[in-house]
Parts: C-alpha cells; structure tokens; sequence
C-alpha cells in the first residue's frame, strides 16, 4: 500500500510534525512518499529526503505556491492522488483544512487525528476531547487520515528519498493570501510545546498573570496556557486558552498554576506526559489529577520554584 | 447576503462525559444536550452581520434526531429567520453531512455558509471543507475576524504559524474558531419569539444521498487513567521529583 504523506513547513525549515507522520505512515504501508508545497524548497527538501522510511519527496514548487492555501494543497494532491491508496497528514491546522477535502474529492470518510494504529485498518483517535477514546476500524480501500503527532515518535534520519518536481503545476485558487501577522515572539507555540505553563483564575490579575506565569514559562522555553475562566477575566487574550473550547495540548510537562481543574480545562490537557499542580487548594480537582501536587500559596511558590530552575 | 449556518446538538460541554460500561460509546441518556459551542460562535457571528446590515437572512439548519428541534429553538432565539431540521435517528458520518449540506445549500442557494470548526462530541472537524470540496466553494477555515467587503470576505485565520489574513469571493465556507466572538446569553422574550418563527422538518432518507456509515466504531473506551500522583511539601521536593524525569527540565522548544 502506498502512502503520500503530506509535508509540513514554515517556508524555512522541515516541521518536526512530518517526521511524527511518516513514522505513523510506515505502520500503514510501505512506499511512502512526501508532498511539499512552496517556494525555494531546496533545502526543506534535503530534510524531508532524510526521513527513515521515505521513498520519494514529492516537490510543488513555484512563486505562486509560496502562498498556497489549504484549498490549492488539496488540489494538488487530489490531482496526483492515483497511486495512492493512504493519504496522511499532522492534524494541525493545514491538515485540518487541506485533508477533508481531499476526503471528499475521494468520495472517502476521513479518519481524524488518530493517536494509535492497531493494524492497516484500525486506528484509536480521541473523542470528547481525550475524555473517550473510540477504535475505528475502516472497510474502505482508500483511506485519509490524521495523525496527532504527538503520540508517534518522529521518523529518525538517515533516508535517501529521491527528490521529484511535479509539473505541470495547477494554477492556484480563489483564496488569496493578503498578509500575515507571524507570532514574533520566541515562545513556542501553545500545541506543539514541549513544557507548557498555565495559569488560572486565582493568580486574581492580568498584572499578577504577568508577573508569575510568564517568567516560570520563559525559564523554561515553555508555551503560556490558561483556563477558561482567566481569559474570561482578560488575563490573557483567547488564544492561550487549554481546553475543550481551546487548544489540546499534550506536552512532556504542563504545569497548572492556580487551576481548580474544572472538566473543559482538564479535557484539553489531560494528555501531557507529567502534570504539575500549584494550588492553595487541596481538594481542587486538578490536586487529584496531577503527578506532582503542591499545595502551597501560588503567589509564594511560583517565583520560587522559577528562581530556583 | 444570505447565511446557512449549519449546527450540531452534542453533550453540553460541562457534562462530564462517560463512557458506557460495555463499550458501546459515550453515555448520552440523561444528559443535559446543547448546542456545540463553535456553531454557537458561527450563529452569533451571522446574527451579527444580520444586525449590521450586511445579511438579509438567516437559516439554520441541524441534521440529528427530532430533539436537535431543540438546538434550532436556540439559534432562532438568538436571531435566527428560518430553521431546517433534516432528521436521522442514525449516526451520519461527517462526508454524509457534508452531501445532505450540498443538497441543502442547491435549494437554499446561501451566499455563505457558516460553521463551527469542529462539533466537541466527536472532533472530527471535517464538515466545512468537504461541504467547501463537494460545492466547489472557496473556504477560509479557523476564522477569528470575518469581514464582508462587496462580493468578498476577508477573513482572519488562525494559522500554524501565526495569523493570515486571506480574501475569498463568494459564495464561501468559512469555519469559525473560538476567538471570532463570544456569543451572547438568550433572553427569555427571544425564546418565546423564536416558538413563532418557522421551523422545516425534512426527512434524511428523502435527500438521494447515501447515509451509510463508512467506518465501523469497534468500541469505545475511558482514557487510559492516570498513574497514581504525589503530593510534594516544598518547591525544592518538587524540583527533586521532576528532575528524576530525564531531560524534564531541558526546556529546548521543538
């Protein structure tokens, strides 16, 4: 069976997601096969030729696709689908607009963010926001998928995939591309974080918010979070929101400060590898929940702990 | 403009979710149900440009049993002109939905077509794009920002490398995200308007399209528990406790 698995990047460097995915798609099939989509991809190219496992890299490379939108990478790979019979990408939010439509191109069901492939044809994905988990077997021939990558380690080096332009190119749609407004800052982003620091309602301020969590999290490289009811309060804008109605996150370390651990909040979250709680509260749920519970005044050991990393 | 805001009723998303003893899904008898909460976020964001002028009419419409009755009540209360209940008393699989959508969409001939990102019950999060791949529409997914501008709306993404902002003629689909607005709260008054305003009821089967799941749900399970946690008396015992986690601690961002 083979798998065209499509490549991530931020127009300069190979995403550490396509690695997670090309693992992913060596437990499906063999014959794997990377699509990238841009401008001057000479180098990302090399990278993604270097994934374990990968046959060809697939290039669409020209000026216009510099600015490719999800809807012109599905066209793309609808229109050298015939190969394939796995169709594979990260679940961030390229994948989540480019495969769908590709699915139904296809006239196929897709299988969302899988987090465990148990063999060709069955997968386990997340439902609930992590609060169930379903097995999906599928009887179709063609299958696209997926893949939360964080629960697949990413593909080591050491390939020697074939690099391959495409052409002729399709001529890109509608959606036009007007600006980008790039997050500047050098904190990583909220989902793919390896340490996450988040903040509650009891740190009582945006001022106090400032002042605790962001120094902790800058100590440690780690992206900022925060529960619901701290962006209700205007803590901190929207974005940084962990939950059901925010952002999943499954980091190696997520540390709750001053989180009662309320369900929506927990659901987003309750994937990290180890939690930490920092709560004056001993019967908060998030106590119970933690690896690592202290209950202490956050206000106290929150500097201590960042003066002491 | 006319609006087709598509909603979904799913397990209220302070229900803490249970999964069924023998394996069989989600415990969703005796559960307080409500409307997803993206498509809240869609309704409001039509209902505003409804006020504002720039749409002339509202339709919702849910695909579910004859209780999503319900959900549409609510998205009529908060300003809704016109719901359409397709009724299924089976699962209808996100490609099924986004074939009943296009049916829907031939005779509703919206100019837009509003939805949340994703439905929190089983996140599948595929229902835009492919209504956007079967009509052959533009779409903007993740939107924090939408503005009308003539025949063509600029929409603020949220991307995976920060904000786009894109332009896209319509008709669209545009996928809403949690930053684009906070819905407001039903007034009483509003729901008993809303008990006046027209309600369609429309049979699945009747649509000509194949509603057949394409993928089995062998079973259902709870998460895999937690280890046992620990409680910790000081900053340094905790220090202590992650540093015994190799490379914990490293802090190098991927």
């Amino acid at each position: 069976m083979s798998v065209l698995v499509l490549g991530h990047h931020n127009g300069s460097a190979l995403s550490p997601a396509t690695a997670s995915v090309v693992a992913a798609a060596r437990k499906i099939g063999a014959d794997i096969d990377v699509l990238l989509v841009g401008h001057n991809l000479t180098s990302i190219a090399s990278e993604a030729a270097q994934l374990a496992g990968a046959r060809k890299v697939l290039l669409a490379e020209s000026a216009d696709l510099a600015e490719a939108r999800a809807t012109d990478i599905s066209d793309i790979m609808f229109a050298i689908a015939d190969p394939y019979s796995t169709f594979l990408s990260a679940a961030n939010a390229l994948g989540k607009s480019a495969m769908p439509r590709l699915a139904a191109k296809l006239d196929v069901q897709q299988i969302t963010e899988i987090t465990a492939i148990l063999g060709p044809d069955t997968f386990e994905r997340p439902i609930y926001a992590g609060n169930a988990i379903e097995t999906v077997k599928t009887g179709q021939i063609r299958n696209v998928i997926t893949v939360r990558t964080t629960s697949f380690e990413a593909a080591a080096k050491g390939g020697e995939a074939v690099i391959e332009h495409l052409s002729p190119l399709p001529s890109t749609g509608a959606v036009k591309l007007l600006r980008t407004e790039r997050d500047e800052s050098d904190r990583p982003k909220l989902d793919e974080a390896r340490i996450v620091v988040s903040g509650g309602v009891s740190l009582g301020s945006a001022a106090e918010f400032e002042r605790l969590v962001y120094p902790l999290a800058d100590k440690l490289s780690a992206a900022v979070g925060a529960s619901r009811a701290a962006v209700d309060e205007g803590f901190v804008p929207n974005e940084c929101q962990v939950g059901q109605t925010g952002k999943v996150v499954a980091p190696e370390l997520y540390i709750a400060c001053g989180i009662s651990g309320a369900i929506q909040h927990v659901a987003g979250m309750r994937g990290a590898k180890v939690i930490v709680a920092i709560n004056s509260d001993p019967e908060a749920p998030i106590v119970k929940l933690a690896d690592y519970a202290l209950v202490a005044d956050l206000f106290e050991a929150v500097p201590e702990l960042t003066e002491k990393l | 403009m006319k609006i087709l805001v598509p909603v979904k009723r799913v397990v209220d998303h302070k229900v803490n979710v249970r999964v069924r003893a023998d394996g069989s899904g989600v415990e969703t008898g005796n559960v307080k149900m409500s409307m997803n909460p993206f498509d809240e976020i869609a309704v409001e964001e039509a209902v505003r440009m409804r006020e504002a002028g720039t749409c002339d009419e509202l339709v919702v419409v849910s695909i579910g049993p004859k209780q999503a009755e319900d959900t549409l009540r609510t998205a009529l209360a908060l300003g809704a002109d016109k719901a359409i209940l397709i009724e299924s008393d089976e699962r209808v699989e996100p490609l099924a939905v986004a074939k009943l959508l296009k049916e829907l969409a031939a005779r509703e001939a919206p100019d837009l077509v509003l939805l949340g990102k994703q439905a929190i019950d089983d996140d599948a999060a595929q229902t835009g794009p492919m209504l956007s791949a079967l009509l052959d529409w533009p779409i903007s997914s993740f939107a924090a920002k939408i503005e009308a501008k003539d025949d063509a709306l600029e929409v603020i993404e949220e991307a995976d490398n920060g904000r786009e902002v894109v332009t896209l003629p319509l008709p669209a689909i545009v996928t809403v995200d949690l930053q684009l607005n906070q819905p407001r709260n039903v007034s009483l008054p509003s729901v008993i308007k809303a008990k006046q305003k027209p309600l369609e009821r429309l049979a699945a089967a009747d649509f000509g399209v194949d509603l057949a799941p394409r993928l089995e749900i062998l079973a259902t399970r709870a998460p895999d528990p937690r280890p046992e946690g620990k409680r910790v008396g000081s900053v340094d015992e905790l220090l202590a406790a992650l540093r015994s986690h190799a490379g914990l601690l490293e802090g190098e961002a991927r």
